[in-house]
């Protein structure tokens, strides 16, 4: 072959050509990646919006961030087997790394009868088949999608001024969202139990059991304490009385509840956690929970986790709840930033869940 | 065959099959790492068994080109751009197979399952549970995700400056209208 000069002299429209390839790669690249559309609801957008309402708070999770870590088992009966091949619903143990917290991104928030309580779980039968789930105590969620979600936190946000969400805002976001009024109510009015312990944690998201035969059954479930339920009424003036109570319940002796699957009936909206589901939908007790310990954050072994409720186990399935897939979204964004943060020393100290005999992390 | 002016065709077929897998895999990539949206769990769960598939390829093509080598780049190339195409090749092989194992690894330093295919096969761990490890490998998986991409406007960029602008033989040399000049 002739030798050729390095470059030789083309037309313009040969040098576009070289050039057109590369860049519409770039472009699409980009809008695939949200940078071309600043206002799309993106993993990080929902961060910044919990961020605005709670602040900025390093090594913690983003939302959910007062809490403590428990261990035990769950022990599942076989009555869901017939629903879902999950090997975690056959009989038998399996352990369980559990995590009680508050809702919301403080995570040195005080402690209030009316704050939301969630259980998170992540239920180890042997071959990795986990089951993960983040659990609350509320009827249902407050909304419907991610993006209401969103707008839910900027309506809340403090306002600078007074440190308090503007009511102002919070009405307007009411007003355009006259569907949400239902959940909105029964949260409000939801029954108040004690504490931790005697409190029902419900996933609120629907998901599927699938069976052998690949038959889908779309259920939702909740943990049903076989403590007995004490309302709440007065309570120790303690920053942190709710986590101290689950500390010397844990302490004396193991926390039990059931896991009671509902399956949905005929007229349930499947796909949306702000509706509830019928009362006289079937229910199964499909096993008991236990657990037995309690530590510290700073060492416990739910710190490295994260309870990520599309971590599911062969015979279970995400629903088209689209919420779903923004807490899994979120959870591995949250988890990835503040696994690179110094963890501070939080709330609830290695102090405060030492046995009794340790003595001065009590208090009297 | 040493002085093949073509890559062999299964060099060829290795190249754009990969060239197709990597594209999609590195939009889902991007997209997935920013979605809250409705397409997540599914992209999620697509992104690593194609991810896996290419680390397969990519070790059957790097044992293919030690085999096979390619085509010699044109000799009136100064030493410079013969050493860069070199070293951008060397660079597309290593983070070919390096981002399924960072992708793998931090997945495992996260105590994530890894599900292979659906959610009955998983796959071992290949790096100890561990928080740290976990947040630096992600942050590592995007950087290198980004470099890859350039990389693969690079190596566009420059097929393209071959074939319109110089109209040589390497962008032939991976093409099928290579035929002729096999013979």
């Amino acid at each position: 072959m002739a030798t050729k000069p390095l470059v030789p002299s083309a037309s313009a429209l040969r040098w576009l050509g070289v050039v057109a390839a590369p860049t519409a790669l770039a472009l699409g690249f980009l809008w695939a990646g949200g940078w071309l559309t600043p206002h799309r609801l993106t993993q990080t957008s929902l961060l910044d919006a919990l961020r605005a309402v709670d602040g900025t708070h390093p090594g913690f999770r983003r939302n959910h961030a007062k809490g403590v870590c428990v261990t035990g088992w769950f022990e599942g009966n076989g009555n869901a087997a017939g629903l879902s091949m999950a090997s975690v619903l056959q009989s038998g143990r399996v352990p369980v790394v559990g995590r009680f917290a508050l809702a919301g991104g403080m995570p040195f928030q005080a402690d209030a009868p009316a704050k939301v309580r969630s259980m998170a779980l992540r239920l180890m039968p042997p071959g990795g088949q986990e089951w993960r789930m983040g659990i609350n105590d509320i009827p249902v969620f407050p909304v419907r999608t991610p993006q209401e979600f969103q707008d839910l936190q900027l309506a809340s946000r403090p306002d600078p001024a007074t440190g308090k969400p503007d009511p102002a805002r919070v009405q307007a976001f009411r007003a355009v969202h006259p569907w949400l009024q239902v959940a909105g109510a029964q949260i409000t009015h939801r029954p108040l139990s004690s504490g931790f312990a005697d409190d029902t944690y419900r996933s609120l998201d629907s998901f599927l059991f699938v069976g052998k035969d690949g038959t889908e059954t779309a259920v939702r479930w909740s943990m049903v304490p076989l403590q007995p339920v004490t309302p709440a009424d007065a309570h120790a003036d303690d920053h942190d009385y709710l986590f101290r109570q689950l500390i010397d319940d844990l302490h004396a002796h193991s926390l039990q509840w059931r896991l009671m699957v509902t399956v949905a009936g005929n007229h349930d909206v499947i796909d949306d956690p702000s509706q509830g589901w019928a009362e006289d939908d079937r229910q199964i007790d499909a096993g008991t929970l236990t657990l037995t310990t309690v530590e510290s954050e700073e060492s416990g072994s739910c710190t490295g986790i994260t309870f990520d409720p599309l971590v599911l186990p062969h015979g279970i399935a995400p629903s088209g709840d689209p919420i779903l897939q923004a807490r899994s979204a979120a959870y591995m964004r949250s988890f990835a930033a503040r696994s690179g943060e110094k963890l501070p020393v939080p709330a609830i100290t290695p102090t405060m869940t030492a046995a009794p005999g340790g003595a001065e992390g009590k208090k009297s | 065959m040493i002085n093949a002016k073509s890559f062999s065709l299964p060099s060829r077929i290795l190249h754009w099959l990969m060239a197709v897998m990597i594209l999609i895999m590195l939009f889902i990539g991007v997209f997935m790492a920013s979605t809250a949206g409705p397409n997540y769990h599914r992209l999620v769960t697509l992104h690593r068994p194609l991810g896996i598939a290419i680390l397969v390829l990519a070790l059957v093509r790097l044992a293919n080109r030690l085999r096979s080598p390619p085509p010699a780049l044109p000799e009136e190339f100064p030493p410079i751009m013969k050493f860069g195409a070199k070293a951008s090749h060397v660079l597309l092989y290593a983070l070919m197979i390096a981002m399924p194992f960072v992708g793998w690894g931090m997945l495992s330093a996260g105590g994530y399952p890894i599900p292979l295919w659906g959610q009955s096969v998983l796959l071992p761990p290949i790096l100890p549970h561990d928080p740290a490890l976990w947040a630096a490998l992600r942050s590592a998986h995007t950087v290198l995700a980004f470099l890859l991409f350039g990389m693969v406007l690079l190596h566009v960029g420059a097929a393209l400056f071959h074939g319109l602008i110089r109209e040589d033989a390497v962008l032939r040399s991976m093409t099928w209208q290579a035929k002729a000049d096999r013979e």
